[in-house]
């Protein structure tokens, strides 16, 4: 096939790229600069005065803090997501029981489920159980809405196991239980790592959960204290902006390192 | 909603299929795993996401500031909704909004999903910047939009050439043009994933055989790659219209809903009556508008695109 360049789709991807990357890079020079000479000189003009400040600044007003809740929340997302999601992936895959395909009929249909739309009830819930501005009562809706298309990739991973290992092990009288650990479990690598960078995302990159459902400083995650600290020092703007640069690192570092297995999780955030 | 009746009544389905096909029972014994595997998920579940689904039906009947305990006030809260202007002026820039966002991120994304598509290392390097607002969340987006786009500090206040006053947010249309703008620049690497994907998966030998043909570079796209893509097309705008309806932190953070109430949309409204204004009633009333939305675009997804068929969307992504 003769290859000619492609003027039009390459100009529009230039010009895509300098929308995406503009933004990006007066973000990071902004972050390097002071604010006086950021408010005089304007974003688009190349960093005066080199500073660090606004990191440190971040940290000062207690983003050390909210990145610790935030590391907790996202860790025991993906806990609850791990231990639940494979053996209902399994059961949806191998279980022959009428009962399992309406449980996964149940989550296809959660996966419309938005959770602006639960958020009200999820308020009264959660006060009612005594959980209302404390890091569980954030977990535990979160890790319920990162369910359905976690186990809808982990079962696609699932049912790619070929079907005369189950043979071959059912052979050996293998258990369910066996079989999910010493095959399914370690077959479904691909899979699950998928769905621990999806679930991880939603926490991390989570905000109405942790806006309606907490309220002091001690339970604030990351997202909660950029908009609270745009509410209240918006004017600060390279200092804003090295908050936000700071809450983007960890995912850009697993950008880096895990490419693969974080696009296959951002397909499963589904335009959220 | 019909979910929440699922498990009881197929529970007595599924034992009274057991005794008649013994085999079932037998292997769901031996070596497949019983319905018991799904039950934990399942529990946690319906507790996190259906009870609240149900309890968002009953609330939207009931009176609640937040205190005490709700108390049952029949239709009062529709009533209320529907004759509420602001109400019914955010269901139309919702809408406005949602369309918005397809015109603009759907060709966009097909074109650079198709472009993205080749194998030149060079686009490789490139679409791995395409891709960095998809890491952040829309609260970083749109902090970091607010930031650039401030009156006083911001690009537009430097390019008043350009953008007048520099200040956006002051008027509803150029605000309405900063939230289509935003979500557009925040969204579109998704969908253009979805399309490169898409794109790769197409079979080469139409494309041979319409080179044959003599089919320029045009025609084989408007032939061969838009056709291949229809499925994929479905999916993404369905994404794209769910996404539209939910949109919440990029008002809250950019507009709070304003010049006066010009951007607020219905997710926004329905935040600010129960938790700014504490009328959790009419909250959830609009809220139960939004699940319903969300359920019938949800069930056309699964009849008209499939879930198997996103899947296979999905595989073709590296």
């Amino acid at each position: 096939m003769k290859r000619r360049p492609n003027y039009l789709a390459g100009a529009g991807s230039l010009v895509w790229l300098v929308l995406v990357g503009l933004p990006l890079y007066v973000m990071l020079a902004a972050t390097l600069r002071t604010r006086q000479d950021y408010a005089s000189k304007g974003p688009l003009s190349f960093p005066g005065d080199f500073t660090l400040d606004n990191y440190t600044g971040a940290f000062d007003s207690g983003f050390g803090r909210y990145f610790l809740n935030t590391i907790i929340v996202t860790v025991c997302v993906v806990g609850v997501v791990l231990l639940l999601v494979p053996p209902l992936a399994y059961a949806i895959v191998r279980s022959r029981s009428r009962v399992t395909s309406q449980i996964f009929r149940l989550f296809l249909l959660g996966l419309a489920i938005p959770a602006q739309a639960v958020i009200v009830p999820m308020f009264y819930l959660i006060t009612e159980a005594g959980l209302y501005d404390n890091l569980l009562g954030v977990i535990l809706p979160t890790a319920a809405f990162c369910l359905p298309m976690s186990a809808l990739v982990l079962s696609g991973a699932m049912r790619d196991i070929s079907p005369e290992l189950f043979e071959a092990m059912t052979v050996d009288g293998a258990s369910p239980r066996r079989m999910f650990f010493q095959l399914v479990v370690p077959l479904s690598r691909g899979g699950l790592s998928t769905i621990v960078v999806f679930s991880a995302l939603q926490a991390w990159n989570g905000f109405l959960f942790p806006l309606v459902l907490t309220q002091s400083d001690s339970t604030k995650v990351i997202t909660l204290g950029l908009y609270n600290f745009q509410t209240e020092h918006g004017i600060d703007i390279p200092g804003l902006l090295g908050a936000v640069t700071l809450s983007m690192v960890p995912v850009l570092l697993i950008y880096l390192f895990a490419r693969r297995a974080l696009v296959q999780g951002l397909m499963g955030v589904g335009g959220k | 909603m019909s979910t929440q009746t699922t498990s009881a009544p197929t529970a007595a389905a599924a034992s009274k299929e057991g005794r008649r096909r013994p085999d079932t029972a037998y292997a769901a014994r031996g070596t497949r795993p019983g319905f018991l595997w799904a039950l934990p998920a399942t529990v946690f579940f319906a507790l996190f996401a259906i009870v609240p689904l149900i309890a968002v039906a009953v609330l939207s009947f009931m009176s609640w500031n937040g205190l005490g305990s709700p108390q049952f006030v029949g239709t009062d809260n529709w009533k209320r909704i529907v004759d509420d202007p602001v109400m019914v002026k955010s269901i139309w820039l919702t809408l406005l909004l949602t369309a918005l966002g397809v015109a603009l991120q759907t060709p966009l994304s097909i074109v650079l999903g198709v472009w993205a598509a080749g194998h030149q290392r060079n686009r490789a390097v490139i679409s791995a910047i395409y891709f960095v607002p998809l890491l952040l969340s829309s609260t970083a987006v749109s902090v970091l939009w607010r930031a650039l786009l401030d009156p006083n500090f911001g690009i537009p206040a430097r390019m008043t050439w350009l953008f007048g006053d520099g200040n956006l947010f002051g008027e509803q249309t150029t605000a309405i043009g900063v939230l289509a703008f935003v979500s557009t620049w925040q969204f579109t690497p998704f969908h253009t994933l979805i399309y490169q994907g898409a794109a790769r998966a197409v079979p080469q030998v139409l494309y041979q055989a319409a080179e044959i043909d003599g089919a320029g570079r045009y025609r084989r796209f408007f032939h061969i790659t838009l056709p291949q893509l229809r499925n994929s097309v479905i999916t993404s705008m369905i994404l794209m219209i769910v996404g539209g309806l939910t949109t919440f932190e990029t008002v809250l953070i950019l507009t709070q809903g304003g010049p006066g109430t010009d951007t607020t949309i219905s997710a926004y409204y329905m935040y600010q009556k129960a938790f700014q204004g504490f009328d959790f009633g009419a909250g959830a009333a609009i809220a139960l508008c939004l699940v319903v939305a969300a359920t019938i675009i949800s069930l056309i997804v699964v009849r008209v695109s499939g879930y198997d068929k996103m899947r296979s969307d999905m595989e073709g992504v590296s």
